[in-house]
């Protein structure tokens, strides 16, 4: 009798659990459309969408380099597996040219495909819950009014179970915050719009913020620093900033617009292309993103005051830090290597280098992005002129990258050795990608 | 002492561990092929192959290169005849003033010997780091072809038919 009752309780709540599963993961499908005409858009609003799509960067991930612009199919890495990017041109079959208006806000803010679909959170739409309907109206003009471009995505290479979609319906329950974006009126209309991009289309945190057992970013440490991805290191953009002069607005806004900026570095790896794509936004707001980047610094400790004085003062040197014994082949291949650009004057205006003093890179916990630096070089985006830095993948061993940035950590950071350097190195080495 | 290992020859050199291996070359063993363009790693004229490599050797502290082969543009010929890829850019006629031309061979030497049947898209996105400011660039993707021309021959013949 006791096993019948324990049965028919199981029984229940397997059902229970059955109908919630199939509440929550099957969403309606929103009926197709035809392509709405270009007329239908007015310019001003395309071009609103266009510096929209400048700021989200939607053309990065959606772009496969020498294929048609936002026809998707670009292979994204993920910790999981290879997700390829899905066609967001206006093609009837293979892009979004059929979905209606109100397809596109639920898979900006819910992650649901026109069909019912889930999205893989690769596309950040966690962040894209934020936006206003305004803002989401001008960037479905922006894309509905691109050339439109037949183009099959190929199946992602995930491994079993993750290569299903349905788990996501718990990932959106657990993690997916739908909130719209609040202002804080004790703030400036800079400091609310600067959040508002950095938090929503920005999807700043995608690289910048931590991430859990999940692969959700930790809502309660927005942007304390994300892990590797892309073989990159997104770095803390908030107090816990390894930079050692302390980032303020001027710094930021001409980091966002150039790509580089003195006291802090030269803008590579995945940030590159965010750099490229902000070109084509409005000053205002990359000044507004600064502006509320700046204000997660936080006051400015005097410990922190202290770092940066010592830090510029170490910049202001003239010649290179004398190697401690041991050190000497860094020292060495420093002298032959990097000194032409990165001594001298502190000021980093291209092509000479910044003063590795000040180098944000060195003073990262990790070594990947120094590594990187040394490895693949600042080339140039193509579009526009900035910072140039050759690459040093073939010109030094493993052995002697390492000596070099044991050298480099030691005397122009000041800060704690890093970990299995030599084995770090042959691992990026490896890492797919133009090197 | 630092010991060199240039187009298959050792030479043992008492100088500064940090010189660049270019300055080297040029003042130490008369090999004045690579030139000296801007210093910074931006130009490509002093390319030479370093482990089959194209490193700048402006930016190559010697320190760096016990034991490992080096190539110039003086080892690329056999019994004083240009090799076929110097030749294809003597045909080609790829030179203006010349500055770049030792650079450009050996990256498109290094190229070839990775990749004997390059496509022009992947020559020219090879070759993008050498540059030459009389405009060559035409005529040096033109040898490149050139001097595949005979793999890519043989590798058509071998097709079935």
């Amino acid at each position: 009798m006791r096993l019948l009752r324990f049965g028919l309780c199981f029984a229940v709540l397997l059902l229970v659990a059955a109908a919630f599963f199939v509440v929550l993961s099957r969403q309606p499908v929103i009926a197709g459309v035809e392509a709405p005409p270009r007329s239908a858009f007015d310019q001003t609003l395309i071009e609103k969408g266009a510096k929209l799509a400048a700021i989200g960067n939607c053309y990065s991930c959606h772009t496969t380099r020498g294929k048609a612009d936002y026809s998707g199919s670009r292979a994204i890495p993920t910790p999981f597996g290879t997700i390829f990017s899905a066609n967001i041109t206006p093609a009837p079959g293979t892009g979004i040219g059929r979905w209606p208006e109100e397809a596109f806000r639920r898979a900006m803010r819910e992650g649901i495909s026109r069909r019912g679909e889930h999205l893989f959170p690769a596309f950040p739409y966690d962040h894209y819950a934020r936006l206003t309907d305004d803002d989401l109206h001008a960037l479905y003009a922006f894309l509905m009014t691109r050339t439109p471009v037949e183009s099959f995505t190929p199946r992602n290479a995930l491994p079993f179970p993750l290569n299903k979609r349905w788990p996501l319906a718990f990932w959106n329950v657990a993690f997916l915050d739908k909130t719209p974006f609040q202002p804080n009126p004790q703030q400036s209309d800079a400091w609310n719009r600067g959040a508002y991009l950095v938090a929503g289309l920005g999807h700043c945190g995608d690289c910048h913020t931590p991430r859990n057992l999940f692969s959700a970013e930790e809502s309660s440490r927005p942007l304390e620093g994300g892990a590797e991805s892309e073989g990159w290191v997104g770095p803390a953009l908030n107090t816990a900033s390894p930079a050692p002069v302390p980032w303020d607005e001027a710094h930021l806004f001409t980091y966002l617009r150039h790509g580089w900026a003195d006291q802090h570095g030269a803008a590579a790896g995945p940030m590159q292309p965010v750099v490229t794509a902000l070109a084509r936004a409005d000053d205002a707001d990359i000044h507004a993103m600064a502006t509320y980047l700046a204000a997660q610094q936080g006051p400015v400790s005097t410990e922190r005051q202290q770092r940066a004085s010592a830090a510029l003062a170490r910049a202001a040197e003239v010649k290179p830090p004398a190697p401690a014994a041991g050190e000497e082949l860094g020292a060495t291949i420093f002298a032959g290597a990097c000194a032409s650009c990165h001594t001298g004057s502190a000021a980093m205006v291209p092509p000479h280098g910044i003063n590795l003093a000040l180098s944000s890179a060195l003073y990262q916990p990790e070594p990947t992005n120094a590594i990187q630096f040394v490895l693949r070089g600042v080339q140039p985006s193509g579009e526009r002129s900035g910072p140039l830095m050759p690459r040093f993948a073939d010109t030094f061993t493993d052995a002697q990258m390492a000596a070099l940035l044991r050298y480099l950590r030691a005397h122009y950071a000041t800060a704690p050795p890093w970990h299995s350097l030599e084995s770090k190195i042959r691992d990026l080495r490896q890492r797919k990608g133009p090197l | 002492m630092i010991t060199l290992l240039v187009n298959s020859a050792l030479h043992k050199l008492d100088i500064d561990p940090a010189t660049p291996l270019l300055y080297a070359l040029r003042n130490d063993l008369s090999l004045n092929g690579a030139k000296f363009g801007c210093g910074l790693g931006q130009c490509g004229a002093c390319t030479v192959l370093v482990d089959h490599e194209p490193v700048y050797a402006c930016l190559t502290p010697v320190a760096a290169l016990e034991g490992r082969p080096i190539l110039t543009i003086e080892g690329l010929a056999e019994n004083d005849k240009p090799s076929p890829l110097q030749q294809a850019f003597i045909d080609e006629q790829a030179a203006q003033c010349g500055y770049c031309t030792a650079g450009m061979v050996m990256r498109a030497q290094a190229l070839l010997d990775h990749n004997s049947i390059p496509t022009e898209a992947e020559i020219r996105a090879y070759m993008e780091p050498n540059l030459c400011r009389c405009g060559t660039q035409v005529r040096v993707v033109r040898a490149i072809r050139r001097a595949s021309q005979p793999a890519r021959e043989a590798a058509e013949a071998s097709l079935p038919r």
